[in-house]
């Protein structure tokens, strides 16, 4: 079956997921992402790329830094943007998703980046637009958020840039992270040899190494010689149920301190996709230390998500 | 019958003798990718390394990103001094249709309001589809619109001009 995320051709119609992606489509995003890095320092952090097109944010689960680094993206290419959270929308009054989507098609829009609870929802709905309009997945349910992958690989790029000999771990929820999932899928497309994930038992996915991770259950361990760090955030309903004993708990045996970071390569980086629970899975003198780049994640997920678009647009 | 083209490193040191007299201390040289750059890279040791110098990636000004999308990598542009009041003079290879310059002009005005702007090339080949011109070129040839005119780069670094009949 053809991949439904390209065209015919081989070109990225939409970005659903990156599980699938071949090499070259990810090291075209992080390299035109590169030359947009450079646009959010000038005196106008704007190009006319999109100008003219309209990019409709349509979220369906809340959101504060994935929607505003969508909408800021977009209006540096120039396009115009309508932000639609569902509590104010017409879903509210039980419209189908696919009648929100068809009357904002109705209204010319040319892209639609989608957060849903529903893992598959931007599947769905890019197998039932017109033609001419992409589809960004902006997080699926436990599945895949595509965006925050490709930004977290380029912000690794950025400070490790021989991906061919990394050592990364990644920390926390898997089981319930799409943001785990993108991680993953990314950093073994582009050919980092050590991904480890770092987790109780219970907050792992069962058959998780078959993703090409190497699984430990303990940070000294499995922090040992590695060069990246990438926390997970831990949500606050799963700290009281069946999974974890307590916050406090987690926080001593899985939470990220200065005397953990310690076990890992003196230049080792810290990564975050937010938003942090401080004292929760990461200490803030971790957080706001010198080996963080969680800010700089932030400035990157602007130039990653303006290559997507744009990539995807110039793909008609 | 392909024309005899003229040999690029006697061009390139025709180029930069009349460079020459125009850089005062308010100048700025900026070479436009692949070629602009390539000759920035030769012409700045002989007119001066303290030049201030950028380059520019017009990937994404081009007027036909809507038929063409982004179809060449694009490559970081980097203009690191202030362009505000500056006299630049952009470098680029080939002149042709003058779309590759209004998307550098437009791109410029966006790192802030140069005094002027000047363009100096290798090859003027006619078809110029914009009122747009070089100040300097060093050899103009009319060439028919189906052929392509590029600055090539051999092993040792040195240039030399080909020309494709493109179908």
């Amino acid at each position: 079956m053809r991949n439904p995320q390209l065209t015919s051709d081989g070109k990225l119609k939409h970005l659903l997921t990156i599980d699938g992606l071949p090499r070259n489509i990810l090291n075209q995003i992080l390299d035109t992402a590169e030359s947009f890095v450079g646009v959010a320092e000038r005196e106008v952090k704007k190009v006319p790329l999109l100008r003219g097109k309209t990019v409709c944010n349509i979220f369906f689960e809340n959101s504060t830094r994935t929607r505003t680094t969508f909408e800021i993206a977009a209006k540096r290419l120039s396009a115009d943007v309508i932000n639609l959270n569902v509590n104010t929308s017409s879903q509210a009054k039980g419209e189908t998703i696919m009648d929100t989507i068809d009357n904002l098609t109705a209204m010319h829009a040319d892209m639609f980046v989608i957060r849903h609870a529903q893992s598959g929802a931007a599947h769905f709905i890019a197998q039932h637009v017109e033609p001419h309009i992409h589809v960004i997945n902006a997080g699926d349910g436990r599945h895949a958020h595509p965006t925050q992958g490709l930004l977290d690989v380029f912000t690794v790029r950025r400070y490790k840039p021989d991906m061919h000999n990394l050592r990364v771990a990644i920390i926390g929820d898997v089981l319930h992270s799409r943001v785990a999932r993108s991680e993953i899928h990314a950093l073994t497309t582009l050919g980092v040899p050590e991904v480890r994930v770092i987790a109780p038992k219970t907050l792992l996915p069962a058959h998780v190494e078959k993703l090409g991770v190497h699984v430990y259950h303990d940070m000294k361990e499995g922090l040992k010689d590695v060069d990246v760090i990438m926390m997970l955030r831990l949500q606050n309903e799963r700290m009281n149920g069946a999974l974890l004993p307590s916050a406090q708990e987690y926080f001593k045996c899985f939470g990220l301190t200065q005397e953990k970071l310690a076990y890992a390569k003196p230049d080792a980086i810290v990564m975050h996709p937010g938003p942090m629970n401080r004292g929760v899975e990461i200490d803030s003198a971790v957080a706001d230390g010198s080996q963080s780049v969680i800010l700089p994640q932030v400035t990157y997920g602007i130039a990653v998500r303006m290559a997507v678009m744009s990539i995807l647009a110039g793909n008609s | 019958m392909k024309p005899n083209l003229p040999n690029a490193e006697a061009l390139l040191s025709d180029l930069a003798i009349q460079l020459k007299p125009l850089i005062k201390p308010e100048t700025a040289l900026v070479g436009i990718h692949s070629g602009g750059v390539w000759l920035l890279d030769r012409l700045l040791p002989i007119l001066g390394a303290d030049i201030p110098h950028g380059v520019l990636d017009v990937s994404f000004y081009r007027d036909d990103f809507q038929q063409r999308g982004l179809h060449t990598e694009p490559k970081p542009s980097q203009i690191n001094f202030d362009v505000k009041d500056r006299h630049i003079i952009l470098v680029d290879d080939v002149f042709y249709t003058g779309r590759t310059i209004r998307a550098a002009m437009n791109e410029l005005f966006d790192y802030g309001r140069p005094a002027s702007i000047s363009l100096a090339v290798l090859v003027n080949r006619g078809g110029r589809e914009l009122p747009i011109a070089p100040q300097i070129s060093t050899y103009e040839i009319d060439l028919p619109i189906n052929s392509n005119l590029q600055l090539l780069r051999k092993e040792d670094g040195s240039f030399y001009l080909q020309l494709e009949e493109s179908v």
